[in-house]
């Protein structure tokens, strides 16, 4: 299973081993851990809660997963996101993907974020001493997956 | 007489998702469409004609995605009843 939504947390040692386990070929691992941070936009947030949209947002990780494998000279990936009630210092997301070599694994890694940071169909809501809050979309965001739609299949990082 | 057709063929499941969700304080209905179907604009519109909050959150310019049946929609995309219809706000995950 490539992609996971869950709001237990997740041991990326284990995830690691397993993504990559018995497969001689992968000479790199690269991963990306998302965390929450106890300060957004000027405010200290004490929880933060994540929704997501069951069935929809499952498609659009393997949608971009699969892109991923399309474009990267990459063997494997695994996307792990949380949902639910999180605190400050709590994992939220988890990116691994394996390949012969550094390059294409860091590269796709990237785009991977960069494109559930966009596409997949999550939604952060902060608890702060003024109540909650829906968190915006940054406009930085879609810059850093709009890099990514003018370089072709094979290309280095934007 | 011809028999109605039942309501799965005529109406649209429509979810509500993250501060839309809280705004219109409902998670999902169902929507009557017009006969011969609709549009997601068509559908935007219906709503937005409550007036309101409905009027507010789904005014044109405002930063509301659509999807239909778990695909990502644009202003043109058909609908037909039995369809899932969602609308919620750009997405901040990761």
């Amino acid at each position: 299973m490539p992609v996971r939504v869950q709001t237990a947390d997740f041991d990326v040692s284990h995830e690691i081993a397993a993504l990559r386990a018995g497969d001689a070929r992968v000479g790199a691992v690269a991963s990306f851990i998302g965390t929450v941070r106890d300060v957004n936009d000027a405010a200290a947030v004490s929880t933060m809660t994540l929704e997501h949209y069951p069935g929809m947002t499952e498609k659009a990780l393997e949608a971009i997963v699969s892109e991923a494998r399309a474009r990267f000279d990459v063997y494997d990936a695994l996307v792990v996101h949380r949902v639910g009630e999180l605190a400050p210092t709590d994992q939220i997301v988890l990116v691994v993907v394996t390949g012969a070599h550094r390059e294409a694994a860091f590269d796709a890694c990237r785009f991977l974020m960069d494109y559930l940071k966009t596409r997949a169909p999550f939604w952060k809501k902060e608890r702060t001493p003024d109540g909650t809050r829906w968190v915006e979309a940054r406009a930085s965001d879609d810059e850093a997956a709009a890099r990514w739609q003018a370089a072709g299949a094979g290309d280095t990082a934007p | 007489m011809r028999d109605a057709p039942p309501d799965s063929l005529t109406r649209l499941n429509v979810v509500y998702l993250a501060r839309l969700r809280e705004a219109f304080g409902v998670a999902a209905e169902p929507l009557q469409l017009p006969e011969g179907g609709s549009t997601v604009a068509q559908v935007l519109a219906q709503l937005r004609a409550r007036g309101g909050t409905w009027a507010a959150e789904l005014a044109p310019g405002r930063a509301v995605r659509v999807a239909v049946n778990h695909a990502m929609a644009t202003p043109a995309t058909p609908v037909r009843g039995g369809d899932e219809l969602a609308l919620f706000p750009p997405v901040t995950g990761g």
